[in-house]
């Protein structure tokens, strides 16, 4: 149940972020989640419902990009699929996986500003 | 916009961030991994699943270094510092740190209990995580490296059922292998559902019981060592030299506070007479820098205070300071939380 800290520290980011640029409200926020970052999508998409009430966040849906984790060769860049032997029988090296397969990445915050 | 003077209208504009979620958490740990690595600690995050035996390797382990390295634990549970108790009592000085409802431990919690400890006497410094085969994987602690046990009775797909623990696994240590032959498991599937989590897979067949897999288990520990770079440090603990050491946290809520600090030898995350300046940003936004003076004293204590406030973190962690503030030094309050 981690998601919960999670979303407290995205939502306090966001407000801080907010006050910084003098917004008057939030519109929208992007996060991206990777499938190997841990956090469960609707188990943090509930936990934002349930802490945006009453923040600058409260009006501002949330939009989740998961991110597919992507494994490849980091020498001949075969890429390895799903449930495979994570490395490189021809190059016997260990696989490689892609940016953001594994990150829980604030994106995109969208506000109004003056 | 309104045309006679430009006031009052607004326009959406999209702020891109790209910044992790957890980029608090990991600059605390950044400065926990500074301080073992000054302190010349190897420190190892012990994960597994309650009951995957991370109290009793740490037990044997400790009988199998006597004399040899000297071991320092702490011991993360929901409640109860029974795990601290069992291992005090295998000569393993240790520390509890009682999550509440927390399902894992985070680097601030980490860095609070590294105060008045004194990890520059340690040879290995064991952080025993909450049990739990999710959650603790995503945190950075500070730690040179994962481990995480996993008992032979939890059966042989775990691995796959959880590969964002095994992926963070430098080490799999697959415990209680003595209750091999009672049980319908089979290592080679165990060790085959490894292969396809873990890039560089490295697995350890142990048994706190029988002793089996220990060798092993010392070497490997011997191997990480050698990587820790020699101490430079001082004579102690969480120390720092004087007036060298600024860092900044922010916490898991957001919160940021900056200490430029002076530390006298000898005792904890201690502050001698200096100028301790901290400025917070409190989840409502709002900032607030104070400078304090400290006495001499035990750990992350302040007194000379004339004004205590606690705080509580999103992530649970607590702490409390008493100050003094500079004169003139505006300090308004106001917790949200």
């Amino acid at each position: 149940m981690h998601e919960y800290s999670l979303i407290q520290s995205l939502v306090t980011r966001v407000e801080s972020e907010a006050r910084a640029r003098r917004a008057s409200s939030v519109h929208r926020v992007v996060v991206a989640l990777g499938e190997l970052s841990g956090v469960d999508p609707e188990l943090f998409a509930t936990a934002y419902d349930t802490f945006r009430a009453g923040t600058l966040c409260e009006g501002a849906p949330l939009e989740v990009r998961r991110v597919e984790a992507r494994w490849s060769c980091p020498g001949c860049g075969r890429e390895i699929h799903r449930g495979q032997v994570l490395a490189c029988d021809a190059c016997r090296v260990p696989a490689r996986l892609a940016p953001g397969g594994d990150e829980i990445v604030l994106e995109t915050i969208e506000m109004e500003v003056p | 916009m309104c045309a006679t003077c430009g006031c009052g209208d607004t326009k959406l504009v999209p702020v891109d961030v790209h910044e992790k979620i957890l980029a608090g958490n990991d600059r605390v740990a950044g400065h926990n991994r500074e301080h073992f690595a000054d302190q010349g600690v190897l420190a190892l995050n012990l994960m597994g699943s309650p009951g995957a035996g991370k109290t009793a390797l740490l037990e044997a382990t400790a009988g199998a270094v006597r004399g040899r390295w000297r071991l320092g634990a702490v011991s993360g549970d929901l409640a109860t510092d029974n795990d601290a108790r069992r291992l005090e009592r295998a000569g393993i000085p240790s520390r509890a740190i009682t999550t509440g409802q927390g399902c894992h431990l985070d680097a601030e919690l980490v860095h609070h209990a590294l105060h008045g400890f004194a990890v520059g006497d340690l040879d290995v410094f064991f952080i025993e995580n909450v049990g739990n085969l999710v959650c603790p994987a995503i945190y950075d602690l500070g730690q040179a490296a994962n481990v995480v046990a996993l008992s032979v009775t939890e059966g042989e797909d775990k691995p796959l059922k959880y590969p964002v623990m095994f992926k963070a696994a430098d080490l799999v240590l697959l415990t209680k292998c003595d209750l091999l032959p009672h049980l319908d498991v089979r290592v080679e599937s165990v060790l085959e559902g490894l292969r396809r989590v873990m890039p560089r897979p490295r697995v350890i067949q142990f048994s706190a019981r029988s002793g089996q897999g220990m060798a092993e288990w010392v070497a490997w520990l011997e191997e990480q060592k050698a990587r820790v770079p020699a101490r430079k440090g001082g004579a102690s603990s969480h120390d720092h030299l004087p007036g060298e050491h600024v860092h900044e946290h922010r916490h898991a809520d957001g919160t940021v506070h900056a200490h430029g600090h002076d530390h006298s030898p000898g005792a904890g995350h201690e502050h001698s007479h200096a100028e301790h300046v901290h400025e917070h940003r409190h989840a409502d936004g709002t900032v607030h820098t104070h400078g304090h003076g400290h006495s001499p004293g035990a750990g992350h204590e302040h007194s000379h205070a004339e004004h205590v406030h606690e705080h509580r973190h999103a992530d649970g962690t607590v702490h409390a300071h008493g100050h003094d503030h500079a004169p003139g030094t505006d300090h308004g309050h106001s917790h949200g939380s």
